[in-house]
Parts: C-alpha cells; sequence; structure tokens
C-alpha cells in the first residue's frame, strides 16, 4: 500500500474520494426504489440483452463479421433502420398533426376517432399484417399492389406505429396555454410562425418521445411485416432475418444481427433522448 | 381617435355576453373596464384585439376599421392576466419578439428592448427566463413586450388579477406612471372597483352585457346612474327607503328635520373607524327590545346578545350602516343601545332604493 501511494497514485485516489462526497446521499426510500428499479430492469432487459450478445460474440469477431456482413444480412438491416427512421419521421409529422386536430378542434366524431388512434395498439398484429395483404395483396379490392414490395412494409409499419407520437404530444398540447399563442399573434405573428416559434417548442420533446417509441418499434416490428413483404429477400426486414436463421439452426447469425439492431437502436434512442434534452432545456 | 366599439353582440351559445353594446374611448385615455366576473368586460376587450370575433357591430381602431382585421394586423398590445410568457425565451427574446417579426435591424431591436427593460426596470434580468421572475415581474416583461412594438392601443385584462395584495397596488401606481410617460391608448379589465377608481381617467361599468354607466371615477362615485353602479364602486346602506353610502351619513343627537330617529344595535371598530349598525324605528316595539340588549351588551364584544332581540318583528326591515371616525364616535358618545338620529349628509349621493 504504501508503495502504491508513494508511485503518485494520489491524484486520481484524492478524485475518487471526492466524487464519492460528491455523490447525492440517497435516502433509504430512493435507495430502494433505485434498487427495485435496476433489478427490474436487470432481470427483464439486461439480462436477455447479454445472453443475445455474448451468444453472438461467443463465435469470435471474424464469424461475427462475416455473419452480418452477407448480402441478406446487409440488405435486411439496411432496409430495417431506413424504414423505422422513415416511419420515425412520418409519425412525428402526421402524429402532431393527429393531435392538434384531436385537441384543438371540435367535430363530430372525435370520440370516435379518439379510440380508432389506439386500435393499432389493440390489433393483434398479425391480424393487422393479415388486413394489410388482403387489402393490398395480389387481389386487392382497391386495386393497390403493394404486396411483397418496400411501399407494402413501409404502411404495415406505418400501421404499428400510428399511435405513438398521437399519444405522446396530446396530453402536452392539452396543457399548453393558449394565451401564449394569442399574445403571439397579438405581436403580429401569422398562424405558421406562431406554431413554429411558440408550440413547435414546447411540444418538441413530445415530438422526440413518440418518435424514438415509433422507431423502437418498428425496428423490431414482425407480426405485421411477415405477410405483406412476402418472404421475398428484397422486402425481408431484419426480425424476419433472424427468424429464418433461427429456424435454419444458425442460432450465432441470428444473434449477431440482433446485436446489430440493439446498437443501432440504443445509438438513435440515445440521440433522440439528448435531442429532447435539449429541446426541454431550451424550453 | 382612439378606440370605438360599436353595437357589439356577442353570443356563446344561449348565453348572451354582449348585448349591443357601444364603447368609445378617447385617444391617449385610461380607461378601465369595471364590472363582476362574467359580465362581458373581458369579451369585450378581445374583441377589440381581435381575439374575439363579434357576432356584429364594429371595432375602429385610431380611425382605421380593424373589424375583421386578425389581431396579428390590428397592432393592439395585448397583456393577459396569467402573463402568456414565451416560457422557453429568454425576458430579452420575449421583449423582442414583436420586433423580430417585423424584421427590424438587429441594431435597432437592440437599443429599443434596453429601452424597454429599463422602463419595467428589469434591465438586469435580460438573460433569465420568465419561470426565474416573479408573477409581478413576469407581469411588467409582458407589458415591455407588449409596448415593444408601439401599439395603438394597448389592452389589459385584468392585468393585475394574479398578484397578491401588495404587488397588485405597487403594479397600479407603476401602470399609472408608465400611462403618464407612454401616453399609449389604454383600455384595462378589472373587477376591482379600488384598482379602477384610482388607476383610471375614465371607467366604464359593464354588468350582463350592457353599459351600466360611463365617466369620470368621481363622477361614477359621487353621481352613480343607477343601484348597481353605486354598490359596486362603494358601500351601500339603506335610510329610510334610499339608498346612500355609509360615510355619508350624518348622525345627530338631537331631532332634527328630515332626520330619522334610530337605536344603535352595534359598534365595530376597524383600525381608525368605526362602522355601527342602526336600526331605524319604525315600529314602537323596537324601544322595548332595544333596552335589554343595550344593558348587557356595554362591553365590547358582547354585542351578539342584542342580535335575538333584533331578530323579531321587523327583520326585513334591513339595519342602516354608518361609517364613522373613531372621533366622531367618541365625540357622540355611541354606545350599544343609544338613541340617534340619522339623515344623508349634505353632499351625498342619494338613490330611491327599489
Amino acid at each position: 500500500m504504501a508503495e502504491l501511494s508513494a508511485l503518485g497514485s494520489a491524484p486520481p485516489r484524492r478524485r475518487s474520494v471526492r466524487s464519492g462526497q460528491d455523490r447525492l446521499p440517497l435516502g433509504r426510500t430512493s435507495g430502494t426504489g433505485l434498487g427495485l428499479a435496476v433489478l427490474w430492469l436487470s432481470l427483464l432487459v439486461l439480462v436477455p440483452l447479454a445472453a443475445v450478445v455474448s451468444k453472438a460474440a461467443g463465435a469470435g469477431l471474424a464469424d461475427f463479421w462475416s455473419a452480418v456482413t452477407t448480402h441478406e444480412a446487409l440488405s435486411a438491416i439496411r432496409l430495417t433502420v431506413l424504414a423505422a427512421a422513415a416511419v420515425s419521421l412520418v409519425n412525428a409529422v402526421m402524429g402532431t398533426l393527429i393531435a392538434w386536430v384531436l385537441v384543438r378542434d371540435e367535430f363530430v366524431g372525435k370520440r370516435v376517432l379518439e379510440v380508432l388512434i389506439d386500435l393499432p395498439f389493440a390489433l393483434p398484429t398479425i391480424v393487422a399484417g393479415l388486413v394489410l395483404t388482403t387489402l393490398y395483396g395480389p387481389h386487392s379490392p382497391v386495386g393497390v399492389t403493394w404486396y411483397a414490395s418496400r411501399p407494402g412494409v413501409l404502411v404495415a409499419l406505418l400501421f404499428v406505429t400510428l399511435p405513438f407520437v398521437v399519444r405522446t404530444v396530446e396530453p402536452v398540447l392539452l396543457s399548453l396555454e393558449t394565451e401564449a399563442e394569442q399574445a403571439a399573434a397579438s405581436l403580429g405573428a401569422g398562424p405558421v410562425r406562431t406554431f413554429v416559434r411558440i408550440v413547435l417548442p414546447a411540444i418538441a420533446p413530445a415530438i422526440a418521445s413518440g418518435a424514438s417509441l415509433a422507431f423502437g418499434r418498428a425496428m423490431g416490428e414482425y407480426g405485421s411485416v411477415v405477410l405483406i413483404s412476402g418472404q421475398l429477400p428484397r422486402t425481408e426486414v431484419a426480425s424476419q432475418y433472424i427468424y429464418q436463421q433461427i429456424e435454419s439452426g444458425y442460432l450465432p447469425d441470428a444473434a449477431a444481427v440482433a446485436t446489430v439492431l440493439l446498437l443501432v437502436s440504443v445509438l438513435v434512442l440515445a440521440l433522440l433522448n439528448g435531442l429532447r434534452g435539449w429541446a426541454a432545456r431550451r424550453g | 381617435m382612439g378606440i370605438q366599439a360599436l353595437d357589439i353582440t356577442k353570443r356563446f351559445g344561449a348565453f348572451l355576453a354582449l348585448d349591443d353594446v357601444t364603447l368609445e374611448v378617447g385617444s391617449g385615455e385610461l380607461t378601465a373596464l369595471l364590472g363582476p366576473s362574467g359580465g362581458g368586460k373581458s369579451t369585450l376587450l378581445r374583441i377589440i384585439g381581435g381575439l374575439e370575433e363579434a357576432d356584429s357591430g364594429r371595432v375602429v381602431i385610431d380611425g382605421v376599421e380593424a373589424t375583421g382585421i386578425p389581431a396579428q394586423r390590428r397592432d393592439v398590445g395585448f397583456v393577459f392576466q396569467h402573463y402568456a410568457a414565451f416560457k422557453h425565451l429568454s425576458v430579452y427574446r420575449n421583449v423582442a419578439f414583436g420586433l423580430e417579426i417585423r424584421k427590424r435591424p438587429k441594431a435597432e431591436i437592440q437599443r429599443r428592448v434596453r429601452e424597454l427593460l429599463e422602463l419595467v426596470h428589469l434591465e438586469q434580468f435580460a438573460d433569465r427566463m420568465p419561470a426565474q421572475l416573479s408573477g409581478g415581474q413576469r407581469q411588467r416583461m409582458a407589458l415591455a413586450r407588449a409596448l415593444a412594438v408601439e401599439p395603438k392601443v394597448l389592452l389589459l385584462d385584468e392585468p393585475f388579477g394574479a398578484l397578491d395584495a401588495k404587488v397588485r397596488k405597487e403594479l397600479r401606481d407603476w401602470l399609472r406612471r408608465l400611462h403618464d410617460e407612454v401616453h399609449v391608448t389604454t383600455v384595462f379589465v378589472t373587477h376591482d372597483q379600488e384598482e379602477a377608481l384610482e388607476v383610471a381617467d375614465s371607467l366604464v361599468v359593464i354588468n350582463h352585457g350592457r353599459i351600466e354607466q360611463v365617466g369620470s371615477p368621481n363622477e361614477l362615485y359621487d353621481h352613480p346612474a343607477n343601484d348597481f353602479v353605486m354598490g359596486f364602486l362603494g358601500p351601500v346602506t339603506r335610510l329610510g327607503g334610499h339608498l346612500v353610502r355609509p360615510h355619508d351619513i350624518e348622525v345627530l343627537t338631537a331631532d332634527s328635520a328630515g332626520a330619522v330617529p334610530a337605536s344603535v344595535q352595534r359598534l365595530v371598530r376597524v383600525g381608525y373607524q368605526v362602522r355601527a349598525e342602526l336600526r331605524a324605528d319604525a315600529a314602537p316595539a323596537t324601544a322595548q327590545v332595544a333596552g335589554p340588549g343595550g344593558g348587557q351588551a356595554g362591553a365590547p364584544g358582547a354585542a351578539s346578545v342584542g342580535r335575538p332581540a333584533g331578530a323579531e318583528p321587523d327583520a326585513a326591515a334591513a339595519d342602516t350602516a354608518v361609517q364613522l371616525t373613531r372621533g366622531q364616535a367618541d365625540a357622540l358618545e355611541l354606545r350599544v343601545g343609544s338613541r340617534v338620529w340619522l339623515r344623508p349628509a349634505q353632499h351625498a349621493s342619494v338613490l330611491t332604493a327599489r
């Protein structure tokens, strides 16, 4: 010990001591709460995810790399990430619009629309996929054929992610005072400028929340896509690819692609979270 | 010039908020719209500001037809009861908002905002966020923001309604002084008659969607057009079938022409003032009743003993309240049970009770 401290390890030690003092002391209640939260998260989320990652890593880095860089794997990952990004963007715009209409406008059938919004959550996704396939499939009654095409995948993802932004933005819009908008109007701002400069900053964190939920859901969606995608390599999303690999007994390959999905999700969610924090700090 | 609101009618569903109201506000004046809540005064202000549309009628601001023109092109400054601060913008950016919308050069915006922040005494708070300000400061910021665009008229909707009594009083004085400096035509809505009497050049009393009376504070206080205006602007009591202000009643110790005999029922000291409740002896029975009550109620606080007796025959005949200074009450040697004579003072405003 004497040797160690003589070797000039004093500064880092002092820092670690200070950081220990800086930490807020947790009371018994919040300490218990934190403990329970961590335990719960570990059991439900961290342990399974760690298992996936360790499975992927078990085969070694070279195998991991070759597993995720096959043509099919890459195409599936690319389609999934791009589709999820597109879905979040479309949702951010349309979800905000729908929330606005629901909160600010009075019209006949408002309550019906309120219920309709949540329907995609309630419907089993495989049923949604079936309905979409009959609607836009080979014998489409509406004359639109999106079967086994990328628009078909996109529509399926949009369907299941519709409620997220609507439901995160709605309560924020409800609690927003309209007086600030009236003040902006009396100061000479038109409706568009009032929305962009007064309303949008207030609801931006909620939009980011909803969009990241939609992104996460779209990244992992399986049920609604599996039928309409037609199982073609060109329209295969990552979850389908993973399922196929498992069926064929290539477990490490499946885990490798899953790990890549995980990494992308973590990155994007962290980014959106940062964006939300930044917007909240400004607001 | 100034503001003209002509034949304004506004309904909210079945509720008639404004019933064919016509209001003219002189240029450069500070006018108060006064009345009970739900009387229509805020609606009228919002119609003038373009935040609400009238069902019928016209609004003319500074000689320019404003009917149908949206708020953003009316050139009015509007101040709301709950500040309506732009929460995500600093105090500086709040005040600069209207100027930025008008695309004024940056240097001009900077100069103007500094000027205004000085005017409202917030120069050292320019970089704060609205959430870091007190209510009074937020409302001053809102005023600076409204004044920044040099509006033709300034409209304030219960501007001090959300503030505590002390800050309200300060801001009231401050608004008066500000108006003397800036001289923009100003209309403010309030339900506080003291605020209106103290600040405004002219008062408009509004009730049930109609204008009851328009005039200077003194005119309205001294010559109310009806019992509503009289009652809304200050305390009122009844004296022999008339409505009189409690401080406008003379108390005499001997009978005199036109005086009403009465006996003291209750004496309450409020600081330097004494409020006396008296009952005119309409029926001879009252004299009997007053006797025992007076005997027991000599000590302060025992006045309630007289109450049961008062609840007897003609309880419907309302008591007369009289406001006296302590000196006056002492000079008259008023006690519970004392017999006195009451008459309206010489210049008192007197209305026949309905």
